[in-house]
């Protein structure tokens, strides 16, 4: 660390025009800190002072758990009887001790028990996991001072306030800190913010002046001083604090804050002292507890609970109302009943009593229709499908080691519901890595890798110019001869793609160097040397070797260089330039050495660049600009910029490769690679001078208006600039991204991309992922001002409002159906367009187009956008991201998914499902989504059906007995109808149910939109379900009663009595509703099998058992099976009618549904079946390319742009010809 | 940008590698697995299978419930003499309760004869009816005490009753006796109530007490020298019934009866169904292997196989007329949407 300490003694404000300068003199004075919201007092250094009131402060640790040890039985028993169901289960438990419970006390408590300590068991589970996570968070170790000067490692959690305490490189900070020094002199250092808001590049901290001498660990020894600064809050951009030391104020401002969860980068150590700690540091107040989510399909369920709730308080009414006159004006004439003695609950003379507590037995004695088991059954199955998605090993990311995890099991269903995609851009689409791809020189394109984007639409165009032959015949051809030269463009271009393919397929495995994907014999190896235009190659070589701010590292094990860029851009220009020859070494104050091998000897020449004024990047200027002097005594300006800039300041002579460059960065861009265009000046001694004079004037100027001097100081010198030409960076995007989105887009969903980062930047990303395209039209919306006044800011949001409704109106009028529009919207004007008047609107507007980029947006605005949509819409969101950034989108959206496996886990603790990468989401969604979506839908369905086909029967039979509120069933016959008999089958319905196996759910992304689409929940169906459920109730008891009632049911004569009636009923009940979900299935592993069958043979078995207990505890059941029913024939032949009658008109609706509205998944089922997918590969290849929603973006939708443009030119070509053909006739 | 150094993050690939799911078929969701499709051959047959099975088991169903013989023979009416006009008072009377029935016997009755008795309108499903018992007391000797549940027929003067509550109570107590040409014809009531119910649930060391000796009388009276083991009438009657409508066995014919047969029953109409209007039947019937004359399980397996068998038929034309080639890529909503369009 001594060597990183000496090398890096650099002034490195030196460098920086705009950023960082200190200014010499400040005219703001301390703030005056007074009132409320500007109370904390920090003692520096002095943490024991911390430790009682009135400056005790919260502690440095993080909860994010749901629950204590404490709080969790009382808490999490109030989520449980939060639900309706349980609370009238709960109910019904409590009354069951009372004479007017029907049920035994035992029978109504055990399942209610049962199922809520399930839900509660998986509570615990799920948040003891969260607990963990927190745990290894505290557990982080920072150096403190201990005292004396002595620094020791402490656990975060144990950080106070007041504590000095040293960072060191690329480790997060504990809490927000003062910055008080750093390795660097001039107390500056670099962080990296991503997990705040997302931005990659770093930003620079710098601390006050009069802490600077705190360099070392002896310095802490004696150091004492006091900040007063505002209280906690979430705003992560403003600090007003005073810092007082040795009798002197100094004021504070954000960028001497180190905040939580930000990164130290670039930079050896800094020292810094807690302000913040635990729940007060910014980030944590930003951080909103998360919400509990439920699924769509869930809170629907609610509804149909409330529904049959509804219907049983009517039957229970109606059967009140039964009672009541029975009980009225028959009962005492029933002298078996001795009426003359009778308990007030079935007294007539009190009949009001009497039909009140009727009332709550019949509540109680119906409560079957609604499934108590339901919750926990689906809790079960959500775990499981959980399990499932944890377990595919399709989504495990071999290169960091990561599975899937779906971290809350409610949201599954969810899963396969999802219409709009927001997505965070760094971290998720791409890994934040640059490669440099390729160049042009002079005019002379170089580099023949290819970007991501290429590739893939490369063997779309491939795939689908051997399908389109047959649609490309149906072209009016005229004669032969056009048709080959169709032909001709279609092999050459087949032809290019095939290079393109295989050099990429090269590429792999050769190339390793990070931030380098170039290849070309051309410029490799020295034999640039040999190209025309030498002195412009190395013009370009030295431009990306010397026009930077990077500082070098030398890696001692393998003797190279390795750079610590500001921005990964620049990072990959100085690989570039490393591996063209020109590696740039050393960097002094106020020079750049670079080591350049020039001839093909490979002779390496070690050259220096006096730097001289190093004009700086902004993303306003969007250029930077180097000012220096070779060995030869020249003046080079150096710059490098966007190409609408550098274009715009180009010299009349400089324009000679303009018209080359520009056309191939359209190339590039619609590759999707980042540009740049680089350009030089050279300068007359003079010229410089007087320039040198106004710059340093303007340099040591002092007040608002400095930086506004600088920049038009600076903009005299980058002008008359000479075009060398423009490099282009991928961006490289995770694996498998566009890939991705173009099965995405296919599957019907939409999808936005919200990014921290500056407009160019989301804008090349989303030409790398296909979200654009040549040729679509991008709506930007934007303002230009800053100020804040009122009557401004209603100026501004007319002109949005203005700019929103031309672009609608553009989309409204735009006659062409392949015309897509893309919208990008950055932050600041974002934040008009989300207020109340305007948010409708814009909304409007987005969704007409096909893709949206908000870029610059904070965290906050990233969470009102998804709330926009999610409620604007009404459809369901899915948001993903991978940063702290992220997670009040997160947090916003139906779903969250956060990236895993980097670092910073505080999108993935935040989240609902965490995937290693973005490609993973495809699976996700459209196997694991769909699957659940239809599981779940089905399994609640057929709960429903088969606990009103059950529960119905107690009703129709109440009537039979006067309705005195006697059940026919035995009470164990009750409990264990929902918990072992019917249960596991469902479940196994829930859990291993599949229409079509996985990889047909990724061939026809089109199935997906069933769930968007809600096809398998929707009302019509779930009442048709219940109309089934009505229809069997009425079938097993009308059936099993009028054979039973009164008949000798066997050959000895005897009569059924209440308890052979009832099993019977049940008997048909557990065929009926087990054979009712064998046809529901469509996939039965072994599984389904034991479970569909052993349920029916469990009752059978438990009947048995029953039976062999001794009378005291079968009571009517004794031998019931073996003595009585089992021999009677009658019993049998009563099962099957049942059952087949009960069953027929579902079978009769899926047959005419299948002979006349077959669904896709019927299809697919059936073409496998039939095996034709593997017959006619050709047929199979054809739909699963037709199976995907119309989309305007992905690479496919570029790839059909691009055909249909080949197709225009044809038929330019074909009417050419047709001009010309009279000359053939 | 750092390259990093090989080999460093050997012992972390190590370590992350345990994280790896396991591939198994199970966990993978690619277990083996039947997936069924509803062919129109599958569907056809079906509906065809299912007609296979009914049809006989209709016509099985139907032969075997119109072998049986029943006379029914409705008394309660008739069995009050015209000059008395209140039933009830005549009931609850101490008159002779003798009541002469003539039955024709339409066809011949094998042996044996089941001999039941069929009340309606009597809901031995009342919850509180069927509630009131203690089957401790009937199974064990030793529990004689225990008569919870059994009110207001748990106990008089403070001494228990056995059998107690309302069930046993309200016995039935009509008692018929059969005739032919003069002869007897012994009715056998043994072996009328199941076995199990003698031998585990009423005790053979049971014997009644108490019984009947409350301020109202209800029903039959027990021999208190006779175990409950042996009273089949209170073990068939203690069996209640599902609905309000009911028969019960009351004993066995064991002779046949010929065509012809007039049989003469002298009853004992002691039982009072006048109170609540229920109507009482005298119910002689034989049985076949599916028990008694029960047309309506015939019925409904021949109406359902015949509706599978309709429905069957209705479907081949459909696939006759309509064939929607299996499989069809044609019928994907893409390509009929394209259609549609």
């Amino acid at each position: 660390m001594a060597h990183g300490r000496i090398r890096a003694r650099l002034r490195r404000s030196h460098f920086y025009t705009f950023g960082c300068l200190r200014p010499t003199t400040t005219d703001e004075g301390p703030h005056p800190l007074q009132g409320p919201g500007f109370s904390r007092t920090v003692h520096c250094n002095q943490p024991e002072i911390h430790e009682r009131r009135p400056l005790y402060y919260c502690k440095n640790d993080i909860s994010t758990t749901k629950y204590n040890v404490l709080t969790f039985f009382p808490k999490a028993l109030f989520e449980q009887f939060r639900r309706v169901a349980n609370i009238y289960f709960l109910l019904a438990a409590c009354l069951s001790a009372s004479p007017i419970s029907p049920f035994s006390p035992l029978s109504m408590i055990a399942p209610l028990a049962f199922v809520v300590g399930l839900s509660m068991a998986k509570e615990a589970l799920e948040d003891s996991r969260r607990f963990v996570q927190d745990v290894k968070v505290n557990h982080r170790k920072v150096h403190h001072h201990k005292g004396d000067g002595v620094f020791g490692p402490r656990m975060w959690q144990n950080i106070m306030v007041g504590d000095v305490v040293k960072v060191e490189k690329d480790k997060f900070f504990p809490a927000d800190l003062l910055l008080l020094s750093s390795s660097y002199e001039d107390g500056i250092c670099y962080v990296e913010t991503m997990n705040l808001d997302g931005e990659t590049n770093l930003k620079v901290k710098r601390s006050l002046e009069s802490t600077l001498f705190l360099d070392s660990d002896e310095a802490f020894k004696d150091f004492a001083g006091t900040i007063r600064c505002e209280d906690p809050n979430p705003n992560l951009y403003t600090f007003v604090g005073n810092f007082e030391h040795e009798r002197q104020v100094y004021p504070l401002d954000p960028s001497q804050i180190l905040l939580r969860d930000s990164k130290l980068r670039n930079t050896e150590y800094i020292y810094g002292v807690v302000i913040f700690t635990g729940h007060d540091s910014k980030v944590m107040q930003n951080s909103t507890r998360s919400p509990s989510k439920r699924s769509t399909i869930e809170e629907k369920m609610d509804y149909i609970i409330y529904t049959l709730f509804t219907v049983l308080i009517f039957i229970s009414i109606i059967s009140s109302i039964g009672f009541i006159v029975k009980t009225k004006y028959q009962t005492p004439t029933w002298w078996y009943l001795r009426p003359d003695s009778i308990e007030s609950q079935y007294d007539p003379q009190k009949i009001g009593v009497a039909g009140l507590s009727h009332l709550v037995t019949a509540l109680i004695l119906y409560g079957y229709l609604i499934p108590i088991s339901l919750y926990v059954s689906i809790e079960v199955v959500k775990v499981l499908q959980a399990t499932f998605i944890n377990q595919d090993i399709h989504m495990y990311d071999e290169e960091t080691g990561t599975p899937a995890d779906a971290r809350t099991s409610n949201l599954n269903e969810e899963l396969g519901q999802v219409d709009t995609i927001l997505s965070d851009k760094t971290g998720t689409l791409t890994c934040n890595q640059m490669d440099f791809l390729k160049c042009s020189i002079a005019g002379t394109p170089y580099g023949v890798c290819s970007s991501e984007v290429e590739v893939a639409a490369a063997k779309q165009i491939a795939s689908d110019l051997e399908d389109d032959d047959s649609d490309l015949s149906n072209f009016p051809l005229p004669n032969k001869k056009g048709h080959v030269s169709w032909e001709n463009v279609g092999v050459a271009e087949e032809y290019e793609l095939e290079t393109v393919v295989t050099s990429k397929g090269d590429e792999d495995e050769k190339h390793a160097i990070k931030g380098f994907g170039f290849e070309d014999d051309r410029l490799m190896n020295g034999n640039w040397l040999q190209e025309p235009n030498t002195d412009d190659i190395l013009l370009f070589f030295r431009i990306l070797a010397v026009c930077h701010t990077a500082i070098p590292e030398l890696n001692e094990e393998t003797g190279s260089f390795t750079y610590e860029a500001e921005s990964p851009d620049e990072g990959a220009f100085l690989v570039a330039a490393r591996e063209f020859g020109f590696e740039f070494c050393r960097r002094t104050q106020s020079s750049i050495f670079t080591r350049e091998r020039i001839s093909t000897s490979g002779k390496v020449v070690e050259r220096e660049y006096k730097l001289l004024n190093l004009l700086d990047f902004t993303s306003k200027r969007k250029r930077m600009s180097v000012i220096v002097r070779d060995e030869e005594g020249q003046l080079f300006l150096l710059c490098k910029g966007a190409d609408s800039i550098i274009f715009d300041r180009l010299s009349k002579n400089g324009k000679i490769y303009l018209e080359a460059t520009t056309m191939h960065l359209n190339d590039y861009g619609e590759a999707g690679l980042r540009t740049l265009a680089l350009a030089y000046r050279r300068l007359e001694e003079k010229e410089y001078s007087d320039w040198n004079d106004e710059f340093q004037k303007a340099k040591a100027a002092v007040g608002a208006d400095r930086d506004a001097m600088l920049e038009r100081v600076s903009e005299m010198m980058e002008k008359e600039l000479i075009l060398v030409g423009a490099t282009a960076i991928e961006d490289k995007l995770q694996k498998g991204v566009p890939d991705c989105i173009d099965k995405l887009a296919q599957a019907g969903l939409k999808i936005w991309v919200l990014t921290g980062d500056k407009m160019e930047t989301a804008i090349n990303i989303g030409f790398s992922c296909s979200l654009l395209r040549q040729g679509m039209k991008q709506i930007c919306i934007t303002t230009n001002s800053d100020t804040e006044s009122n009557d401004v800011k209603q100026a501004i949001k007319d002109n949005i409002l203005n700019q929103i409704t031309n672009a609608t109106q553009m989309i409204k009028l735009e006659k062409d159906p392949h015309a897509a529009f893309a919208l990008i919207i950055d932050g600041k004007t974002l934040t008009y367009t989300l207020e109340d008047d305007l948010k409708h609107k814009f909304l409007g507007l987005a969704v007409d187009c096909a893709s949206v980029i908000c870029c610059r947006v904070s965290p906050k605005q990233k969470a009102l956008v998804t709330r926009l949509v999610k409620e604007g819409t009404g459809k369901t969101t899915l948001a993903i991201g991978d940063g702290a950034n992220d997670v009040g989108m997160i947090q916003e959206a139906d779903i969250g998914v956060g990236i895993s496996g980097v670092e910073g886990m505080q999108a993935v603790m935040a989240s609902d499902f965490s995937i290693a990468q973005f490609r993973f989401l495809e699976r996700l969604l459209v196997v694991h989504g769909h699957w659940c979506y239809k599981r779940i839908a089905q399994m609640i369905c057929y709960f429903f059906y088969k606990n009103i086909a059950f529960g119905l029967t107690i009703f129709y039979f109440e009537a039979f007995t006067g309705f005195s509120g006697q059940s026919v069933y035995d009470d164990w016959y009750m409990i264990l109808f929902n918990v072992c008999l019917t249960s596991l089958p469902v479940i196994s319905l829930g859990v291993f149910e599949q229409d079509v196996p996985s990889d047909v759910c990724l061939q026809f992304p089109a199935l997906y939109q069933q769930g968007p689409k809600n096809l398998f929940f929707d009302w019509y169906r779930i009442l048709g379900w219940m109309a089934n459920g009505l229809y069997s109730s009425i079938v097993i008891f009308l059936l099993t009663v009028t054979i039973l009632y009164d008949h000798p049911f066997r050959e000895d004569g005897q009569t059924a009595d209440m308890a052979a009636v009832g099993t019977t009923m049940f008997t048909c009940i557990i065929w009926a509703v087990n054979v009712q979900i064998a046809l529901t299935m469509s996939h039965f592993t072994w599984i389904q099998h034991l479970f569909i069958w052993g349920s029916i043979m469990t009752w059978y078995v438990f009947l048995t058992i029953y039976g062999m207990l001794s009378p005291e505890y079968s009571k009517n059941a004794y031998h019931l099976l073996v003595e009585a029913l089992g021999p009677a024939p009658i019993y049998w032949s009563t099962t099957l009618l049942v059952t087949v009658t009960c069953n027929l008109p579902y079978l009769i609706h899926i047959s005419l549904q299948r002979c006349f509205n077959p669904m896709d998944h019927h299809i697919i089922q059936e073409i496998k079946h039939y095996k034709k997918d593997i017959e006619d590969q050709h047929m199979w290849i054809r739909e699963s390319s037709k199976a995907r929603q119309e989309t305007k973006i992905g690479f496919t939708a570029r790839v059909e742009a691009k055909i249909r443009q080949l197709k225009g030119k044809l038929q330019r070509k074909h009417s050419f010809l047709t001009i010309m053909s009279p000359v053939h006739k | 940008m750092a390259t990093n150094s090989a080999g460093s993050n050997d012992p972390t690939v190590n370590r992350r590698q345990t994280k790896r799911p396991k591939y198994s078929k199970f966990t993978q969701q690619e277990l083996p697995a039947c997936k069924p499709i509803l062919t129109p051959q599958a569907v056809i047959s079906a509906f065809l299978i299912v007609t296979a099975i009914f049809i006989p088991i209709g016509v099985a169903s139907l032969i075997a419930s119109r072998d049986v013989v029943e006379i029914v023979d409705r008394y309660e009416a008739a069995c009050v003499p015209s000059n008395w006009t209140d039933k009830i008072a005549y009931i609850q009377s101490g008159a002779d309760k003798t009541c002469k029935r003539e039955l024709h016997v339409e066809k011949r009755m094998k042996s044996p004869i089941y001999v039941y008795y069929q009340l309606d309108n009597f809901y031995q499903n009342h919850r509180r009816y069927v509630k009131s018992r203690n089957d401790e007391q009937l199974r064990d000797a030793g529990k004689g005490n225990s008569t919870s549940g059994c009110d207001p027929e748990s106990n008089v003067d403070g001494v228990p009753i056995v059998p107690c509550g309302l069930i046993a109570w309200s016995m039935f107590n009509d008692t018929y006796s059969f005739s032919r040409n003069n002869n007897n014809v012994t009715v056998n009531k043994k072996g009328i109530s199941w076995k199990s119910d003698r031998d585990h649930k009423f005790g053979s060391d049971v014997f009644p007490k108490n019984f009947q000796n409350g301020t109202i009388k209800g029903g039959a009276s027990l021999n208190e020298t006779i175990p409950l083991s042996q009273q089949e009438d209170l073990i068939v009657w203690m069996r209640t019934a599902a609905l309000p409508t009911f028969r019960k066995l009351y004993g066995k014919i064991e002779v046949d009866l010929e065509k012809g047969d007039v049989i003469n029953v002298v009853l004992q109409n002691n039982y009072n169904t006048y109170s609540f209007s229920g109507k009482k039947k005298l119910v002689l019937s034989t049985t076949s292997w599916l028990g008694g004359k029960n047309d309506f399980l015939g019925i409904a397996y021949l109406s359902v196989g015949g509706l599978s068998f309709f429905l069957a038929m209705a479907f081949a034309i459909v696939y006759f007329v309509k064939p929607r080639q299996l499989g069809d890529p044609s019928y994907l909503s893409w390509n009929r949407n394209a259609a549609g369009q």
